[in-house]
């Protein structure tokens, strides 16, 4: 066996033992544990932004810099296939 | 157990992903196994943000009888999980780039071959 | 590539229009329903997606050039954020929803609880889903169209 593979099973066995642990440590599915920020935001939506949509409502009011943040990512990853393929035209 | 079921498909969802990305060798193997990581994880925030019986935060016309701070499913993670599904479309696009200018160079996609710098 | 048969350029002539207005519907209410601007974006861009398959990126490419794309895309990126910063300037704060509750454009409160869906509400919300929605559009579609492009090339000058 080469090396890489050597590697490549320990990780996998690593993170594998990591995983299955780790499922029993979170909260049962359907009972979310903290939710004041989320009964604040589904209680509020409709006074503070004057949406009926909740996500839309956290998408650009509540979490505005996430949404600039990953369209700064869009434009980039533009770019870059531009970049890539700037030499192909004609 | 029965309430750990998503949870251990998130898990699975992520060792196939991890699996693909550790023993292939196949540049377009590799990319498709960081993609299933990736729905991996968009499962993983979505069903960390589900309430027993929660319907849509949507106020537009609710089913009767929905009680609205408790009736609801959280929408913090769901929005997070909208901003991965966009990240990862854009970053799809950029690996799937890199390997088709990597194939144009080398004509190989096997990652044992691409190792060594070429001229 | 270049085109297909007549039948699947025919049934594209037929889908291509039902395609933009479902993705136009998304992204114009998605401060009601669920959707938005990524999601209506990504609708369209399939829609244009379509249209490269059927016909083949070279004629596509013969409409429009990727720069023009592009710089919508551009213009986009910069009304999301001369949006923003119209908030910091009315409401002093960045992204602060200076429109809502101001009975101006789009400024109407809905009632709490389960209300009906009217569409003059919710701020700077709708501006912002305009935007993205453009954004995502120019975006995805420049993505499809270059790289189709660029697989039916023979020779690359690398």
């Amino acid at each position: 066996m080469e090396k890489r593979t050597i590697v490549a099973v320990l990780v996998f066995a690593i993170v594998a033992v990591f995983f299955f642990f780790s499922i029993f440590l979170i909260h049962p599915f359907g009972k979310p544990g903290q939710v004041n920020m989320d009964d604040h935001i589904i209680a509020n939506t409709q006074n503070e932004t004057g949406t009926n949509n909740g996500v839309t409502s956290v998408v650009f009011d509540y979490r505005g810099f996430d949404t600039l943040g990953e369209a700064t990512i869009l434009f980039s990853a533009v770019a870059g296939v531009l970049m890539i393929f700037r030499r192909v035209k004609q | 157990m029965i309430e750990y079921i998503p949870f251990i498909a998130v898990v699975t969802m992520i060792f196939i992903g991890l699996y693909a990305v550790l023993f292939r060798r196949n540049l377009i193997k590799i990319v498709i196994g960081i993609s299933i990581i990736e729905s991996g994880v968009n499962l993983f925030l979505i069903t960390l943000g589900y309430r027993e019986g929660g319907v849509a935060p949507i106020f537009t016309s609710l089913p009767p009888g929905t009680t609205y701070p408790a009736g609801m499913v959280l929408p913090v993670p769901q929005a997070l999980t909208l901003t991965s599904i966009v990240i990862g479309v854009a970053v799809l696009a950029l690996m799937l780039s890199l390997v088709m200018h990597i194939y144009r160079k080398y004509g190989t996609l096997d990652v044992r071959k691409i190792r060594r710098l070429k001229e | 590539m270049s085109g297909m048969s007549k039948i699947v350029k025919t049934s594209v002539n037929i889908l291509f229009p039902l395609t933009m207005i479902f993705g136009l519907y998304v992204i114009a209410h998605g401060h009601l329903t669920p959707g938005g601007g990524f999601q209506g974006g990504a609708i369209v861009a399939s829609g244009c997606a379509m249209i490269v398959v059927a016909y083949g990126s070279k004629w596509v490419f013969k409409q429009i050039k990727e720069k023009r794309l592009s710089s919508f895309e551009s213009i986009g990126g910069v009304g999301f954020i001369t949006v923003a910063l119209l908030g910091l300037v009315f409401s002093s704060v960045f992204f602060g929803n200076f429109l809502a509750g101001s009975n101006l454009l789009f400024g109407t409160t809905p009632a709490t609880g389960s209300t009906g869906a009217d569409f003059n509400t919710g701020g700077v919300l709708p501006l912002m889903n305009f935007a993205v929605g453009v954004k995502v559009i120019a975006g995805l579609f420049v993505i499809v169209l270059v790289m189709a492009y660029a697989s039916s090339v023979k020779e690359w000058d690398t």
